[in-house]
């Protein structure tokens, strides 16, 4: 089956490029990964741990999501998307072959380079380890630049836990700690029962200087965020990845905003004590 | 020498209003500027200075707005209109680009830059404002909005100093009015004495120079200035509203929580009439279309508003889903985070807010009872030492 | 507030409490009243009191983006809300929400850990009673994650 052509040389911020799909992956019942080629003319496609993209189905529409994949293999562009409309579900439909239009990549990014020499703590909830898993990457890839490295995960059961088989990978490493909850197990689950932020007391890091990177939905966030200021960790330490409706991803539509922040271009990812007069009143 | 000649004021005879209009036609420009259709003062196409409305007024308020004929035949003897000029820089309704899938083949072609210049007649100084407010929006260092920068790039701007004050404006208290001071290539100052009728004209760009330059002017001696700023600053003492801006960002920032938008909640009927009426609004939505075969699709751009359930719509629901988080929303983006933003306030004074909203809320009020209230005790705690 | 004692040695939680004690706590009380729709306290803030409800509604809650106010658990007439007083850093976890007016006693909770600090009988008495309240909070937290309801689990 010949692959679908497409023409380049399209300037604009809100026309996209369509990229062929290489593969398409199942993580569990909702969710999957696609692995697109990254878009010709444009290799390689550069972006930092925490951005997102455009991704745009022929004809259903378009959606921002966060590219899950390694920086530095720049041969493939990963998305974990979770399947929950018209355009998410065009996108699970797509083959080897066919072809996503690609605007990006945008936002602001996970702050790997200031966590050098420091400890760094990754929380995620649910489908927040997808856009913490290019940071992660790129923090093993110069494991030596960092001190202790830990990734607290939970997810709501067994059945919905993302990236199983590099998590046990992960957990196998020796400088590295891995602990991953769930809020209700089956009978079959061996692990931890209990919300994330119950992880975070029991694990071994430095609370003055810790960088830690916070992904998942708001109300998890806003949890842990309290919890890691009980153990003792500053709000300027904290990083959270926002979400808001987005239309343009280049800071027009007016979507995106929290406060006076455009999600967009300001964010996604936000240093916790610059947001938090906003983040914390309801339905801003 | 050029800037002796933009600091000179030229007298244009009503007469020869015409003139002007046929030299920016003959210069291929599309001329838009006031008209009367359907019971109000819209922008709108104009064949000719006829079209213009003489001697016609409006009378507004909150929620109200009406026609009225004047006694004389002034050309620009009204306020502004439900109309603002970024349905011209900023249309309702654009296509992005066009893409066709074939056979083994997908391919996008994006639209081409509008090429139609426009002239604006009769732009208030608010207005003014207004497009250099939107212009920060869509043209910024990092980014631009190339078709908006196009379309900008090829308006002439006539603006016209007004005569009176509406009954919602407050352009003063804004700092955006009501004498037009920078962004045009004319502004005119209307006079009727007697048995006169004449524009005082000042030139705010070569351009503007190069257009009188063809029209009979004359200069302007002592008595006509004079007339011109008596003009000016009887519309600003007849404000019909007035806004403290004093320290009005921090103020919003420290009132999410006030009771106060309960208060506006309870009438406001979400019905976006003022982000569509007001001229600084700027939000924006993008509609994927496609064809029945899904061999063709489209990607437009339309206005949006903050009113709409739909606005802040993420999987799970809306993030401002009462109506009082969209209120505050608007309130609050309009007058606070704009200008951690763009640097400046968002609000213009243009009172179109309050005229066209169907229940007259009246931002001047909202913000002065916010400010009231924070002399009152906080929410919550009453103790009564002695009760039981 | 002498005009408290009565009410504070009738109410269930300080039940069998000695009068020194009593004594004591009272010096801490204050009497308060809310609104329907007020807030007591919001998550994120400092926990410094807790309050005995004499009558109305408290609700506990968390907004969720989407889903709205999210209630955890609701306290009425004879109940204790709060113990993030007794625990450092001493900060609530949750919002808590009058839904409809509510009057309580409110115990200063620094005045009584300086108490405690001094007095441990005191402070024993107070954690008993706090250890039974959390307990009891626990236990119906986990009944309702327990889902007993669901058909297909």
């Amino acid at each position: 089956m010949p692959e679908e052509t497409v023409s380049v040389a399209v300037s604009g911020p809100m026309t996209p490029v369509f990229c062929h799909v290489l593969r398409t992956r199942q993580e569990t019942r909702d969710t999957f990964t696609i692995e697109l080629e990254p878009p010709p003319g444009v290799r390689p496609f550069a972006y930092a741990p925490g951005q997102f993209n455009m991704l745009y189905a022929f004809g259903a529409g378009e959606v921002p999501i966060s590219i899950s994949g390694d920086p530095g293999r720049p041969q493939s562009l990963v998305h974990t998307v979770r399947e929950v409309g018209a355009v998410t579900r065009a996108m699970r439909a797509l083959k080897r072959g066919d072809v996503l239009g690609v605007r990006g990549p945008f936002g602001s990014s996970w702050p790997v380079e200031e966590a050098a020499g420091r400890d760094v703590v990754i929380v995620a909830g649910g489908i927040g380890l997808a856009p913490l898993r290019p940071a992660l990457y790129s923090i093993l890839a110069n494991r030596d630049r960092y001190g202790r490295v830990v990734l607290a995960y939970g997810t709501r059961t067994p059945d919905d836990i993302l990236f199983r088989k590099e998590l046990e990978g992960w957990r196998a490493r020796l400088d590295m700690s891995v602990h991953v909850t769930v809020d209700r197990a089956v009978a079959s689950w061996r692990g931890s029962v209990g919300f994330v932020t119950t992880i975070i007391p029991r694990a071994r890091f430095d609370p003055r200087d810790a960088l830690v990177m916070v992904c998942g939905p708001e109300a998890m966030m806003q949890f842990t965020t309290l919890e890691l200021q009980n153990r003792g960790v500053g709000i300027d330490q904290i990083y959270v990845s926002t979400e808001r409706n987005m239309k343009c991803a280049i800071g027009f539509c007016g979507h995106c905003q929290l406060g006076p922040t455009f999600v967009c271009k300001d964010g996604p990812i936000f240093r916790y004590d610059q947001i938090q007069r906003f983040f914390e009143i309801r339905e801003i | 020498m050029t800037s002796e000649l933009l600091d000179q004021e030229y007298i244009l005879e009503r007469n020869d209003l015409q003139k002007l209009f046929d030299v920016l036609s003959k210069s291929g420009y599309r001329i838009i500027g006031p008209s009367v259709r359907d019971g109000a003062i819209v922008y709108d196409d104009l064949s000719s200075a006829d079209d213009l409305p003489a001697g016609w007024t409006d009378e507004q308020d909150g929620g109200t707005y009406r026609l009225k004929k004047r006694n004389d035949q002034a050309l620009f003897g009204y306020n502004v209109g439900p109309h603002s000029w970024k349905k011209f820089l900023f249309p309702p309704r654009t296509r992005l680009w066009q893409a066709d899938r074939g056979a083994g083949t997908t391919e996008i072609s994006e639209e081409s830059p509008d090429t139609q210049k426009m002239a604006f007649i009769g732009v208030r100084s608010c207005d003014l404002h207004a497009i250099a407010v939107q212009d920060r929006v869509f043209i910024q260092p990092n980014v631009v909005n190339t078709s908006y920068q196009a379309r900008r790039q090829q308006t002439f701007i006539v603006a016209v100093n007004c005569g009176q004050a509406g009954g919602t404006c407050f352009c003063v208290s804004m700092n955006t009015g009501p004498k037009a001071t920078a962004g045009f290539d004319l502004a005119l100052t209307e006079i009727l004495e007697g048995e006169r009728h004449y524009f005082v004209v000042e030139a705010g760009t070569e351009a503007g120079l190069a257009v009188i330059e063809q029209v009979p002017h004359t200069s302007a001696g002592p008595a006509e200035k004079t007339a011109a700023e008596t003009v000016v600053s009887a519309a600003a003492s007849q404000m019909g509203r007035q806004m403290d801006t004093t320290d009005i960002k921090d103020l919003l920032y420290r009132n999410y929580r006030n009771p106060r938008w309960e208060n506006v909640a309870s009438r406001c009927l979400t019905c976006a009439n003022c982000t569509l009426v007001c001229p600084t609004c700027f939000c924006s939505t993008v509609e994927d279309v496609t064809s029945l075969k899904g061999d063709h699709a489209e990607r437009w751009q339309r206005w949006d508003s903050c009113f709409t359930m739909d606005f802040s719509y993420i999987h799970g629901g809306s993030v401002r889903a009462s109506a009082k988080a969209r209120y505050r929303q608007w309130m609050t983006h309009k007058l606070a985070t704009w200008i951690d933003q763009f640097g400046t306030s968002g609000c213009v004074g243009c009172g179109r807010c309050i005229t066209w909203c169907p229940v007259a809320i009246d931002l001047t009020e909202e913000v002065r009872a916010i400010r009231e209230s924070e002399g009152l005790p906080a929410e919550g705690r009453e103790d009564h030492h002695g009760d039981t | 507030m002498e005009t408290l004692r009565p009410i504070l040695a009738q109410h269930p939680f300080f039940r069998d409490l000695e009068e020194r004690h009593l004594e004591l706590i009272v010096g801490c009380a204050s009497n308060v009243r809310f609104n329907a729709g007020d807030f007591i306290f919001r998550h994120g803030e400092e926990a410094n009191e807790f309050y005995l409800i004499r009558e109305g509604m408290v609700s506990l809650e968390m907004f969720v983006t989407g889903r709205g106010a999210v209630k955890v658990q609701t306290m009425s007439e004879g109940e204790v809300l709060g113990w993030s007083w007794l625990v450092p850093p001493y900060r609530w976890m949750f919002d808590a929400h009058a839904t409809e007016l509510t009057r309580a006693i409110a115990l200063d909770g620094k005045c009584l850990r300086n108490k405690s600090e001094q007095d441990h009988d005191l402070g024993y008495q107070l954690l008993k009673r706090f250890a039974t309240v959390v307990q009891e909070n626990l236990d119906a937290a986990r009944l309702q994650i327990l889902n007993i309801y669901e058909v297909n689990a």
